[in-house]
């Protein structure tokens, strides 16, 4: 086969490429509505639907990284949301850090809780952790690290299937209980808040929310690209070969556990970095982010969006999650029974998912015809009723 | 048979036996495949074939018994990866290919060369690479449907890819286990034929019960009973064979 440059096989791509141009659109035009369109204006934006839909954005990203090791290697993760909120405490405790003497009891060396916890001193694990660097090293290093020490026994002892999926539960279980512990240091049930700045721009500022909205829109696009390239290459050849056939590969000569190994940690290191923008958007992280519930959501999103497309993760994740803020606000008990009812339907009615389902992609393109026949009319001018 | 030097064999299996909760699946069975040899593997149900494989390929590891590849490596050390590193292919009963690839990429996963992520991942394919993979699909008769779905093959097609996958893997022994389940008539000669312009270059053990097709591959046999070897020769002295006999036609 030849080989094409990623741009073109990406522009060669419409669904990609329509999702990763309304994602780089979107990271300029967003800030522009919502900081230099006045308040008053229709095209205005404003600030707290931006922080809204940077928090779908980093929903996103943590979609896609599980989609990488479920949709094309196979490994049903239930607990990635162990690795984003990984990411998310380190990036939290920078934040911490930055507090200083601006919190409630004024000392400039301990947060809060410690004060309250009546600690003397700052434990060792969070030295370095006022440094901007060292934090943004963490929270690639932290769910890095436990994704390959956890991968490395869990896939040498081949270790798959559902058995695989109920220790990734497990061990986001285990983090939720030890992170809910007081003396762990990491803020016991309350997690880390009140956050006040990240290298001195105010957290509450219209503009620091405007750039990390634009940032977690970047970090989508970096995310896909770099998931994107993994599968295209032989090596995503290979874990797809893994997915369909794990010990056919092996007796190709793979060592199927290496490369379970790599797609796991680069795709923890993404829900890592998702996590991190995730926190400073919503002003908290506290223990209920590694719940096993939350885990399989994310399993949800890609599952309706089309698992094993990269695209599709993106799209559910944004479609569940703004369907969620739509009814937990109009239909609020309501909720949970569509999540699950979406489970089923996705299972039993859409297996590829929104993105890999005929019909739905049919229709769509029935749209755009419609919308482009608008638009230019003239160009379809020959074709009758042009409604 | 006596004890052949270690070195002329491709294959060396002395006295293996392995068990599953008390069932002896190999009991002391030995082998001797020499290099360039092509041998037949015959036996009925349960007689230890599949369980020879998995021996040789590093899937189970034997209680007792040596096995050696190319004149000495030792094979009970290694596992499966290694295995085929060093250079044995092996085809599956069924037919495994890997259905969501094409015809095209399952050859090149199965292609020579480096097999670790990272040489993987900036992997790119050479022209030269490119020509053995096209005259692969030539040797399996697949070169058009190069680009189709592996999915899509027919049954004897998918087997042909299979052993087309071998090829491109450059062993110096394919083990070959039933290549001719579930074939034509038409089918099985030619894969007949392809194994044995095969084992021109390579040593190549198959299992199988097909007796025409064993026939149509004229090489010395070995019949395996209750995980041993019973007898071995060519089919005719084999065939022939008390023992044998009473084996295959029962009780």
């Amino acid at each position: 086969m030849a080989h094409q440059p990623m741009i073109l096989r990406i522009l060669s791509d419409r669904k990609a490429a329509m999702i990763l141009g309304i994602l780089l659109v979107g990271a300029f035009l967003v800030p522009v509505l919502n900081l230099l369109v006045p308040e008053g204006s229709a095209l205005h934006m404003p600030s707290y639907i931006v922080t809204l839909m940077g928090k779908y954005l980093t929903y996103a990203l943590l979609a896609i990284s599980v989609d990488l090791v479920w949709g094309y290697c196979g490994i049903l993760s239930l607990g990635h949301g162990a690795f984003f909120a990984l990411g998310g405490y380190a990036m939290g405790m920078y934040m911490m850090r930055r507090i200083g003497d601006r919190g409630v009891y004024g000392n400039p060396e301990l947060p809060d809780f410690m004060v309250f916890l009546n600690w003397q001193e700052l434990p060792w694990y969070w030295y370095g952790f006022d440094n901007f660097g060292f934090a943004l090293l963490m929270v690639v290093l932290a769910p890095g690290l436990l994704a390959f020490v956890f991968g490395w026994f869990a896939f040498r002892s081949r270790v798959t299937g559902v058995y695989l999926s109920i220790i990734t539960q497990a061990m986001t279980y285990a983090l939720l209980l030890a992170f809910f512990r007081n003396d762990m240091g990491f803020g016991g049930n309350n997690g880390l808040t009140d956050f006040k700045d990240i290298i001195g721009f105010n957290l509450q500022s219209d503009g620091m929310r405007a750039t990390l909205f634009s940032l977690s829109a970047l970090a989508v696009v970096g995310g896909y690209l770099v998931c994107r390239f993994i599968v295209d290459s032989r090596l995503g050849r290979v874990i797809i070969a893994i997915r369909d056939g794990e010990s056919r590969t092996r007796f190709l000569g793979y060592r199927v556990e290496y490369y379970k190994l790599f797609v796991f940690t680069v795709s923890a290191v993404l829900a890592g970095i998702a996590g991190a923008l995730y926190v400073p958007q919503v002003g908290i992280i506290n223990p209920s982010e590694f719940s096993p519930a939350n885990s399989i959501e994310i399993v949800i999103w890609v599952a309706l969006g089309g698992r094993g497309t990269l695209v599709g993760p993106i799209i559910g994740a944004l479609a569940v999650n703004y369907a969620k803020t739509y009814f937990t606000g109009a239909l609020p008990e309501a909720w949970l029974f569509m999540l699950g009812g979406l489970f089923i339907v996705a299972t039993l009615f859409l297996p590829k998912g929104i993105v890999g389902t005929q019909a739905i992609l049919d229709a769509f393109e029935r749209q755009r015809l419609r919308l482009a026949k608008f638009l230019r009319p003239h160009e379809y001018a020959g074709e009758g009723e042009g409604r | 048979m006596s004890k052949p030097n270690t070195s002329d064999t491709i294959l060396y299996l002395d006295g293996v036996s392995v068990s599953f909760d008390g069932f002896k699946a190999l009991n002391n069975l030995s082998l001797y495949i020499m290099k360039g040899e092509l041998r037949a593997i015959i036996g009925p149900n349960g007689a230890g074939k599949t369980t020879m494989m998995d021996v040789i390929t590093g899937k189970t590891r034997p209680d007792t018994g040596i096995v050696q590849f190319d004149g000495g490596i030792d094979l009970t050390e290694l596992d499966e990866a290694a295995i085929a590193n060093l250079g044995i292919g092996r085809k599956f009963q069924k037919p495994t290919v890997f259905e969501n690839h094409t015809v095209f990429d399952n050859l090149e996963l199965a292609l020579a060369g480096g097999r670790r992520p990272h040489q993987s991942l900036f992997f790119r394919i050479s022209a030269e690479q490119m020509d053995r993979i096209d005259a692969v699909l030539n040797t399996i008769s697949l070169t058009s449907q190069r680009n189709d779905q592996a999915g899509s093959l027919s049954h004897g097609q998918k087997q042909w890819l299979e052993i087309g996958m071998l090829l491109m893997q450059d062993p110096d022994l394919l083990l070959v286990d039933e290549p001719v389940a579930g074939m034509t008539d038409a089918e099985t000669e030619t894969t007949a034929h392809l194994l044995k312009s095969i084992a021109q270059t390579r040593s190549v053990v198959v299992v199988e019960h097909d007796m025409v097709f064993v026939r149509a591959l004229d090489c010395r046999v070995n019949v395996l009973h209750e995980g041993s070897v019973l007898a071995e020769g060519s089919l005719e002295v084999v065939q022939n064979n008390e023992q044998v006999i009473e084996v295959y036609l029962g009780r």
